[in-house]
């Protein structure tokens, strides 16, 4: 069974001369897609950036009420994830078939623990009436109009940034499922190396999210 | 191994990668308290770009990738920079020369 799957992966396929090609071929793809995440995430990181220009004193408040430890501690989460899904391609590469499962499902765990904090962040957005609608309220601050940006913004782009990370745990699961069964090996793990890319990217996002969305003026207290 | 143009990194140069980012992200946050004007967000976004940086060059192995990759790369860092510079400058200088809707 095993060799019928290797031999299935291993493939050559006939427009690429050889298999390094077949494996960049690959890798350009996933950077070529990445990089219409970057243009897409780009317009909502500029529409950010000239609200914030024009509401500077509004907005450094709503930041200061997001909590930054708990923030601060999710990026380490994240990173963390990073690591872990870094040391899984590393085991790919290496052809060790328990790490490279290991190290998937600690990658896999780290992601739930940091959409976990952010459903309990959203949970609290509710609670304090802070989700920009009809019962919108921001107390110590005249207009509620640039309030309710600030918190649109905050939404569209952390809940994109999460429905970023459902999708990449989706990836893991496959992943893990298929390394499991030993698909992969030294000479073929190409889509652990793709969605390594993707995981890292989300990664690097969140890396803009944070300062952007939870470090304006921080020293204007509360 | 056919493939001879596969580099694999040691798991201490990713750690040591790791430890750099954790130190950034405490950096950043520490100086968010400070009051440093208008440099605050320069400060932000420069740590975020060293981030990005080792996130990629390191964990995306960008440093050992093609150089198509990197052209590739390089011309998406172009493309960002006209959508946000060329939307800016249209922000930054409405109402400059005085008349309305110029």
């Amino acid at each position: 069974m095993a060799s019928h799957s290797q031999a299935e992966t291993l493939a050559l396929r006939e427009q690429f001369d050889t298999e390094a090609q077949q494996k960049d071929a690959s890798t350009l793809g996933m950077w070529i897609f990445l990089i219409t995440e970057i243009m897409f995430f780009g317009g909502l990181f500029l529409a950010y950036t000239v609200y914030r220009r024009w509401y500077a004193d509004t907005f450094a408040v709503a930041s200061c009420s997001l909590d930054v430890y708990i923030g601060a501690a999710n990026t380490i989460v994240l990173l963390s994830s990073s690591l872990t899904m870094v040391l899984a391609v590393r085991a790919a590469q290496l052809g060790k078939r328990r790490a490279l499962v290991l190290f998937l499902v600690l990658t896999l765990l780290l992601g739930g623990v940091f959409l976990g904090v952010k459903a309990y962040e959203w949970n609290q957005k509710l609670a304090e009436h802070h989700i920009p609608g009809p019962n919108f309220h921001f107390e110590g601050v005249a207009q509620q109009g640039p309030a309710q940006l600030f918190f649109s913004l905050y939404f569209a782009m952390t809940g994109l940034h999460a429905l970023h990370m459902a999708i990449g745990a989706g990836l893991l699961v496959f992943l893990i499922v298929q390394a499991g069964m030993g698909r992969y090996s030294a000479a073929y793990m190409t889509p652990v190396d793709v969605v390594g890319l993707y995981w890292h990217f989300v990664d690097i996002v969140w890396v803009f999210l944070f300062p952007l969305l939870y470090l304006i003026d921080r020293h204007l207290g509360r | 191994m056919t493939d001879n143009s596969e580099h694999i990194d040691s798991a201490r140069t990713y750690i040591l990668v790791f430890l750099a980012l954790i130190s950034l992200t405490a950096l950043t946050t520490a100086v968010s308290f400070v009051n440093l004007g208008d440099f605050s967000v320069v400060a932000a976004l420069a740590i975020a770009v060293c981030k990005m940086l080792l996130v990629a060059l390191f964990f995306m192995h960008v440093r050992h990738s093609n150089k198509l990759t990197k052209l590739v790369l390089a011309g998406a860092m172009v493309w960002l920079g006209i959508l946000i510079v060329l939307t800016l400058t249209d922000f930054a200088t409405r109402g400059l020369a005085g008349v309305p809707g110029r």
